[in-house]
């Protein structure tokens, strides 16, 4: 590979160059440790910290809530955050940097499925701390992990390959019923579909079988779709996505058997969040691999120039129809996990409101990245249920800012970012003084 | 056997006429070129022969084979390689991805190995990766490799549109004016490439070009195309005294 120079015309400055050499020579894994740390801290000293400070209890989601309700517990809010989250990592991040730097050079020599699980077992073990606290963290944590599936499935579509589909509710949909439906008839005592048909115990062992299935339901909804709209190129998705979402959603509205438009509930409760966690890193994982590989990077160059695609051997119609399906099948599984989370689903739930939302975070954090969707769903996800007491104004607030990224940054906050594990795990140096 | 045969090809954009009974053969290692006013068609030709028309009447043979009909990428990866006259580029892409993209065809380890990040896909998009490095150390751009191309000066672009199409392994390379708005030292540069090209890999080439001067020093046998149809053919002495073709560059008053 060709040396890249530090400073060539192409980037930007880099913003901020002392809080970046500052806390540059962090590597990964001690920032993951600092973070375990300050969970562990809170659970620990959390209440009475929150005393101390005088705020009724600990704050849920980082203090924003609180201090919507009551503007005087602002300061109280900031100084817990301060000191449990921000200084407690930065001050364990900064004493670990140099054993952590060292392990991380070491491996860099293991085979790196192992160096992987190890920081994705830390992250687990802090997201474990975290939402142990109370069932409302756990709860917005997985819809949060659920988001960035669906995020992801949404940017290869509208990021990688460019074109603009609208039907994700409606795979989500499909996803979520298919797989509801499964666990619902065999796993449930239910009056919609009578006794359950095994016993409960295998219910772990089919749950991943039904979201699958639930998965593979999405897709074939994608072949009708992707038939008819990639013989040309165009606002024609766009359009015929539309209308496939209105479909579903009243084709479930009208079927009965599936509760028609109350929909279904008492979902065997099996989207705990090591569930969900895995699932999300073998989303982000296979995604991740496509999106990198050749195959996937044919879908960039369909969208720059599907003529010199073709004329350079690539099959444009078959590289779109495997990426669009295997985008709604991720969508598809989601929605599984989504229905298992929530434990009730109607039609209503996949209407034009999901949408915007999953538009939102793919635009906000970025096209054609799978950083950008990471920080999109997580930013967006979080950030609205902060902003849950402002109530009506929240959809102020979120548009608002979703007008200033499009005017500041048009293709979002972590756009064109190739995602790669070894460079995100290997060990950091200060960065060196730009000349 | 000729690599590529092309017989009688007619082809209507509606009512409008826009080749008329073509004809072609070109022999592997020869260089041939097709040369002929703004409009005459000969993009055309390049389209229709490439796949991305369907001529209305007409065969076209390669390598004794009819593909008439084909998708473009099936004419590509059966050996036509070919460059387009307004740089057709992945702008978000960077070089070495563009060359990695042209063994598309040859990439075999399917959805599995892109999915799951198999080893045999990581060998293949190694050996890839190696291919593509030599072709573009060959054209002299290896230390652009990381580069996106839009950030590359326009020569530069040009030999990465060249790199692209030798990395599918053609037997035959259709050259869209490959020298257009070059400066002359950049066109120098690019006769050199294309002569390599012909000599060491043995390729076929095809070529449009407007630059006669160019199309003399290259070719051992040029048509000219005027409104779709072939006036004349021959050896660039025989074109260049050609009145008609004289006629269609200059005008009538000019032949005297």
């Amino acid at each position: 590979m060709v040396e890249k120079n530090g400073a060539s015309p192409g980037n930007p400055p880099k913003r901020f160059p002392r809080l970046r050499s500052f806390l540059g020579d962090i590597p990964l894994l001690a920032w993951l440790v600092g973070g375990l740390i300050s969970v562990l801290i809170e659970q620990q000293i959390g209440d009475s910290l929150a005393t101390f400070l005088g705020l009724p209890k600990i704050p849920v989601l980082f203090g924003c809530m609180l201090a919507m309700k009551e503007p005087l517990l602002l300061p109280g809010a900031l100084a817990y955050v301060m000191v449990i989250y921000g200084l407690t990592i930065v001050l364990i991040g900064k004493i670990t940097a140099r054993p952590f730097n060292q392990l991380a050079t070491k491996m860099m020599q293991w085979p790196i499925a192992i160096a992987v699980a190890l920081h994705l077992v830390v992250l687990y073990a802090i997201m474990h701390v975290w939402s142990d606290f109370s069932l409302y963290r756990e709860l917005t944590l997985k819809l949060t992990l659920i988001a960035i599936m669906l995020t992801l499935s949404l940017n290869i579509i509208n990021g990688y390959m460019g074109e603009f589909s609208c039907s994700h509710p409606g795979f989500m949909a499909l996803g979520a019923y298919g797989a509801s439906a499964v666990m619902v008839l065999f796993f449930v005592n239910d009056r919609l579909f009578g006794d359950a048909l095994l016993p409960e115990f295998l219910g772990p062992f089919f749950f991943p079988l039904a979201l699958i299935l639930g998965g593979i339901a999405a897709a074939l909804g994608a072949l009708l779709i992707a038939i008819p709209s990639f013989k040309t190129r165009g606002d024609y998705l766009a359009i015929i996505s539309l209308a496939f979402m209105f479909i579903v959603k009243s084709l479930f509205e009208n079927l009965q058997f599936l509760g028609g438009a109350r929909g279904i509930k008492g979902q065997p409760d099996l989207a705990n969040l090591p569930t969900v966690f895995i699932w999300m890193v073998i989303c982000v994982w296979v995604i991740n691999n496509f999106v990198r590989s050749t195959m996937g990077k044919a879908l960039n160059a369909v969208r720059d120039d599907e003529m010199a695609a073709e004329a350079m051997t690539v099959d444009t119609r078959r590289t779109k129809m495997v990426a669009f399906l295997f985008a709604a099948f991720w969508a598809g599984v989601a929605g599984g996990l989504f229905a298992h989370t929530i434990r009730f689903i109607n039609p209503n739930t996949f209407g034009v409101q999901r949408l915007a939302e999953l538009l939102a975070m793919v635009y906000f954090g970025g096209l054609n990245s799978v950083y950008g969707s990471i920080v999109g769903a997580v930013s967006l996800n979080l950030l609205g249920e902060m902003l849950r007491p402002l109530a009506l104004f929240k959809w102020i607030i979120i548009p608002l800012m979703l007008i200033l990224i499009m005017i500041y940054r048009p293709t979002g906050l972590v756009a064109f970012k190739e995602f790669d594990v070894r460079k995100l795990i290997q060990p950091k140096r200060k960065p060196e003084k730009e000349v | 056997m000729p690599l590529l045969q092309v017989e009688n090809m007619t082809h209507y954009f509606g009512g409008l006429r826009a080749v008329h009974n073509f004809n072609l053969e070109i022999e592997p290692g020869q260089i041939r070129a097709l040369i002929g006013p703004n409009g005459a068609g000969k993009t055309t030709i390049f389209n229709l022969i490439t796949g991305i028309y369907t001529p209305t009447e007409g065969r076209i043979m390669l390598n004794g084979q009819n593909i008439v009909g084909l998708q473009p990428h099936e004419i590509a990866s059966r050996g036509l390689g070919r460059t387009f006259q307004n740089l057709c580029l992945w702008r978000h892409m960077t070089v070495l991805e563009h060359v990695m993209m042209a063994r598309y065809a040859r990439l075999t380890y399917g959805l599995v190995g892109a999915f799951f990040g198999t080893a045999k896909r990581n060998r293949e998009e190694a050996a890839s990766e190696a291919k593509a490095m030599e072709l573009l150390d060959l054209m002299d751009i290896a230390h652009l490799a990381d580069q996106t191309v839009v950030n590359l000066p326009y020569g530069a672009q040009r030999r990465v549109e060249m790199a692209r199409a030798l990395a599918s392994e053609p037997k035959i390379l259709f050259l869209d004016e490959p020298t257009v708005g070059m400066t002359p030292e950049e066109l120098d540069q690019m006769l050199e490439i294309i002569r390599t090209v012909h000599q060491d890999m043995g390729l076929a080439i095809y070529l449009i070009e407007h630059r006669l001067k160019i199309v003399m020093e290259l070719c051992e046998k040029i048509q000219t195309l005027v409104f779709g149809e072939v006036i004349a053919e021959g050896t660039p002495e025989e074109i260049q005294n050609n009145p008609k073709v004289i006629e269609a560059y200059l005008g009538k008053e000019a032949v005297h």
